[in-house]
């Protein structure tokens, strides 16, 4: 197995130009255990972790430009004001080890539908940036997922960053896991109130064979917000809009039985979840004050 | 051929600790605690050694299949290879086993469990001994494995009923044997009282229990080296050296002298190294080859390379006055041994003889089953039989307090045994036996404050599932009792070997025994007892090794009253020659001496060890028994079974997240009879602890079987709980002295872990009003979804 380990971005493109089957490695969280488990032996491993390019953030326009090295520890410690929803997902990742090493683009790369940061880039309508010798191009998150552990990321391309706009409303993720730390997520959903724009954005993990968003939800709650005037009355939001917003999450699923949950019981979490989390964002959003 | 013996890297050496004394009562500093928190401590996959080859396990992919062929070939052409063995390659005995040799070394012409071993590769390189492993050519004709204890018993299968008695709905197929005698491996009868007895008030109920890991942290691992005589030295993480030597040296066609065991670094064991793993294995190999073979297991192959505890179900029947006295209690109790015997004997006997747990019933009818199916194996784990009819009988008592409108706990104080009561065995009760005291402690302590509005104290835990919404809280008791030592007639020894001599100008003992250390800190009570009964604050624990004899298994909560009772007796043996001695120089009787802080002391007298030992060392070896137990009576189960009961109580604050079905055990609070407390700080340790496994088996730890395959061998799915899980404990540890154990001690390690799952089983019951008859829980039990 070859060992690759740029220290530049522009090495780093270069090869995976030249070795196009090697696997980028950056936290390992996902690629050694594979490798420890017998069932990943790729032909090389092109390790990112001396890029230092990858390990930033900045903010440019306004949109926050997350390296794809950063770590979820940093994103938590760093970003919570700013990527409140993405810092909330990161919370319920694995253990202070596993934050520690586990990046945001590795979670994109390795696209499980279990991936924890996905709901919550998803909702936020998040940005990918790739890149290789030909190029940079940007892949709106909902275009990124192609399938289970399947990515619109072409063979020569590396992840650069996530670009995600900052929120003009509350943001919420919920996660459900069979136990109350360090678990995969049985089933997950983010949450982001765009009042900016009148919109909802959603994003469901576990419970399909890619993260998706709830659109029909989305629309459905966006829809009811501005024709009752919620968005600028701040009013309660009526309990029969948060039960059938949590119903056409849930039916936005196409989840499956396995060894960590029954679909029926992923389908009903969802709808719980969904309701709570437009509960909380929606407090959220009557009690701050009107920018 | 073979190589002189050498010590290999990471082989254990004698442990002195950091010089902190303390004798029985204390809570003296573990030896090995520095090295262990340090990182330091050698593990058995830490072994090494420069010339060693790499040993890896082909293991059946189907639960049930009869081999064709072998190929090995492909396997031998891999550059890297030394040596690719079967089962004609196993020199003596095809078979070992615990109880019965039934289960082959490697498999002869079938196979009966996925991830049963079929052949070794001996490589120079790890990666290249598994690339070779998996070239191997096996020809399998695949059949369709018996998956149900009671269906491999030819067994009706219960009518799902909880309000009555239990129709026969269908007869299911009787299956053809595994075994050559059918697969019947046990059936145990308690018959007591009146045999057809009625009741005012009768409560039914069917539970099963999931398949429970024991998820130690340090892997099956061992290193074998052959030795100049033709035998073979293995470092091995085990739980009983010279069990493992017997079946070893069975295999092997080697006499007991020709294969000698040191005990490597165990990192946990709770039941799962009772068995052999890789030790013929690593034997094999090495005698092979010439050459040592390290054998190291991931965590995947670990789930398959060991035991587990039994799957159970259960159906039972009590009938009460209608003021709460116990009439009856019918039993039928079916444990699924897998694939292979191991330990499913002794688990029946423990599930069976203490089935109905720590009550006073007259009338009792008890039938407990062990099975073979093509499951994984199941044997020995903490808890030993216990902890699955506990989950029953205990549920079964707060079905039958609802049913009579009684408290919970007073139902179980008005029918706890006691000491002088007879247990279904017959067997009387002749030590403390505080059943009620415990649970009337538990009752008179606080009750946890609602949680504080932090995620981490509400169900979900970060994950962030709820603020409030949904919550419940329940709160649950549960008391159970557990035999101590070995039963029915066993012979349950242990041998100790103390020297004391002056080294250096400090008197010094050496403890010698065969008792694996597992984590539980028995090193630390070897030291101990040596400390007050020889008044010598240096205590070396020599390594443990064969060249002492049988210590016994470290199971079944006996290693502080067997070892520890050698032990004792054994410096008794050596204070008596250093007295008699001392005796000699002072002219003073040996009776008004006694051996305090390094000298012989006496009135007006101190003379240090140093003077009256000179260079001479006074060293004993000496066996010591407790009191023999007798076979039950096959027909009606009575007899002295049991040497001693261990008796632990617990109450569980959980709050339930009802609509998401997820769980947060708020508090448990624990009550213990420990008889003599010899280690305290060990001795909550090993509750808290007992109680986390317990927890872990309620709420998320079970092996998930399909069609007799494993679906989550990982700790990516196969749950343990963590900080966030397990919450902070109460714990009240009482000390009735037992007048038959040394010290008045009783075993302690299981009973916590017995007591825990029942008490958060019922808490969860009753804050949310289900039934709940299966555990783990699950959040679609609750849910209903």
């Amino acid at each position: 197995m070859r060992f690759l380990q740029p220290t530049t971005w522009a090495e780093a493109l270069e090869a995976k130009t030249v070795h196009p089957d090697a696997v980028a490695i950056a936290g390992g969280t996902d690629v050694m255990v594979a490798v420890n488990f017998g069932r990943l032996r790729p032909a090389a491993l092109l390790d990112l972790t001396r890029v230092g390019e990858l390990q930033e953030w900045g903010t440019e326009d306004g949109v926050v430009r997350l390296g794809a090295g950063v770590p979820y520890a940093r994103v938590i410690t760093e970003l919570g004001d700013r990527l409140p929803g993405l810092a909330m997902a990161s919370r319920t990742i694995g253990s202070p080890q596993i934050r520690n090493r586990g990046t945001v683009g590795g979670n994109l790369a390795t696209a499980s539908p279990a991936g924890d940061a996905h709901p919550a880039l998803l909702a936020a309508d998040a940005e990918v940036e790739v890149a290789s010798v030909r190029g940079t191009r940007t892949i709106p998150i909902s275009d990124f997922y192609r399938g289970v552990k399947r990515s619109a990321l072409a063979a020569d391309e590396l992840i650069a960053a996530v670009r995600i706009r900052p929120p003009s409303g509350p943001q919420q993720y919920s996660k459900i896991g069979t136990r109350n730390a360090m678990v995969i997520a049985v089933a997950a959903f983010g949450l982001a109130l765009h009042p900016d724009r009148r919109a909802v954005g959603t994003g469901i993990g576990s419970a399909a064979p890619t993260p998706r968003r709830a659109t029909a939800a989305e629309d459905f709650l966006a829809g009811e917000l501005a024709s009752a005037g919620l968005w600028e009355s701040r009013a309660e939001l009526p309990a029969t809009t948060a039960a059938r917003f949590g119903e056409l999450v849930a039916s936005a699923a196409a989840p499956i039985d396995d060894v960590r949950g029954t679909a029926a019981y992923r389908v009903h979490a969802l709808s719980v979840m969904a309701r709570r989390t437009l509960g909380w964002a929606w407090t959220e959003y009557r009690t701050s004050k009107e920018v | 051929m073979s190589a002189p013996a050498r010590t290999p890297a990471g082989a254990p050496g004698s442990l002195t600790g950091p010089g902190s004394s303390g004798g029985v009562g204390t809570d003296a500093a573990r030896p090995d605690g520095t090295l262990k928190v340090r990182g330091e401590f050698a593990y058995g996959s830490d072994l090494w050694m420069e010339d060693m080859l790499w040993g890896t396990t082909l293991r059946s992919p189907h639960p049930y299949a009869r081999i064709r062929s072998i190929d090995v070939g492909p396997a031998l052409a891999v550059p890297g290879v030394r040596a690719v063995l079967t089962s004609d390659d196993v020199p003596g005995a095809k078979v070992y086993g615990l109880e019965l040799a039934d289960q082959p070394v490697l498999a002869v012409d079938v196979v009966r469990y996925q991830g049963e071993p079929v052949a070794l590769v001996a490589a120079d390189h790890p990666e290249t001994a598994r690339l070779a492993a998996a070239r191997i050519v096996v020809d399998y004709e695949v059949w369709e494995p018996v998956t149900d204890a009671r269906t491999a018993l030819g067994h009706p299968r219960w009518n799902q009923v909880h309000d009555g008695t239990a129709q026969v709905t269908e007869l299911s197929r009787e299956s053809a044997h595994l075994h050559p005698e059918g697969n019947l491996v046990r059936h145990l009868k308690v018959r007591r009282g009146d045999p057809a007895p009625t009741a005012d008030v009768v409560v039914v109920g069917e539970y099963e229990v999931g398949m429970q890991d024991q998820a130690f942290l340090g892997p099956e691992s061992g290193l074998a080296v052959p030795a100049e005589d033709g035998g073979v030295e293995l470092y091995v993480a085990t739980q009983w050296l010279h069990v493992d030597q017997r079946q070893i040296c069975a295999a092997l066609g080697l006499a007991p002298e020709q294969v000698r065991l040191t005990l490597a670094g165990v990192g946990g064991a709770f039941g799962g190294r009772e068995d052999l793993s890789m030790h013929v294995h690593a034997c094999l190999l090495a005698l092979r080859t010439g050459r040592p073979v390290k054998m190291s297991y991931n965590r995947e192959e670990s789930f398959f390379g060991h035991v587990h505890r039994h799957p159970a179900t259960m159906r039972y029947e009590h009938g009460a006055t209608r003021d709460g006295d116990l009439v009856y209690v019918r039993a039928a109790i079916y444990f699924d041994g897998g694939a292979y015997a191991s330990s499913t004997p002794a688990v029946v006997g423990n599930g069976g003889t203490m089935g109905i747990g720590p009550y006073v019933v007259p009338n009792v009818h008890v039938d407990c089953f062990g099975a073979y199916t093509n499951n994984p194996p199941c044997g020995a784990m903490r808890g030993f039989g216990s902890v699955q009819t506990a989950f029953a009988y205990e549920s079964q008592m707060d079905a039958l307090a609802a049913e009579l409108g009684m408290d919970p706990v007073e139902l179980r104080c008005r029918n706890a045994m006691e000491q002088g009561s007879e247990a279904i065995t017959g067997q009387v009760v002749d030590s403390p036996a505080p059943v009620v005291e415990l649970l009337r402690r538990l009752e008179a302590m606080p009750l946890p404050e609602p949680a504080p509005d932090d995620l981490r104290h509400r169900p979900g835990g970060v994950s962030n599932t709820t603020h409030g919404e949904g919550v419940r809280r329940g709160v649950g008791y549960a008391v159970a009792y557990k035999n101590v030592g070995f039963s029915e007639g066993f012979d349950d020894y242990s041998t100790a070997r103390v020297r004391l001599e002056v080294v250096g100008g400090e008197p010094t003992v050496t403890v010698h025994t065969a008792a694996a250390e597992v984590g539980q800190g028995l090193v630390t009570v070897e030291q101990q007892i040596a400390r007050t009964e020889l008044g010598v604050d240096r205590v070396v624990v020599a390594p443990k090794d064969t060249a002492v004899g049988s210590a016994g298994s470290t199971s079944a909560s006996r290693q502080t009253y067997v070892t520890g009772g050698a032990v004792k007796a054994a410096c008794e043996a050596v204070r008596a020659r250093v007295l008699e001695r001392a005796a000699g120089v002072t002219g003073r009787p040996a009776a008004q001496l006694r051996l305090f802080d390094g000298a012989v002391v006496g009135e007006g007298l101190e003379l240090p060890l140093a003077e009256v030992l000179g260079d001479d060392a006074v060293e004993e070896t000496l066996e010591w028994r407790h009191r023999p137990t007798e076979a039950i009576d096959p027909e009606t189960g009575q007899g002295f079974a049991h040497v001693q009961y261990a008796f632990s109580a617990h109450r569980a604050v959980v709050d339930v997240d009802t609509e998401l079905g997820l769980i947060k055990v708020v508090e448990m609070a624990c009550t213990q009879d420990v008889g003599k407390a010899i280690n305290p700080q060990a001795v909550v340790g090993q509750i808290q602890g007992g109680t986390a496994q317990g927890l872990g088996l309620a709420v998320m730890e079970e092996i998930l079987i399909r069609d007799g395959r494993v679906q989550n061998p990982s700790f990516t799915d196969y749950l343990i709980p963590t900080i966030l899980d397990m919450p902070p404990m109460r714990i009240e540890i009482l000390e009735y002295a037992d007048p038959h154990a040394p010290y008045g001690l009783r075993g302690v390690g299981e009973a916590p872990n017995i007591s825990s799952g029942p008490a958060v089983l019922a808490a969860i019951r009753a804050a949310t009003g289900l039934p709940l008859t299966r555990v783990p829980v699950r959040p679609e039990h609750i849910t209903g979804v």
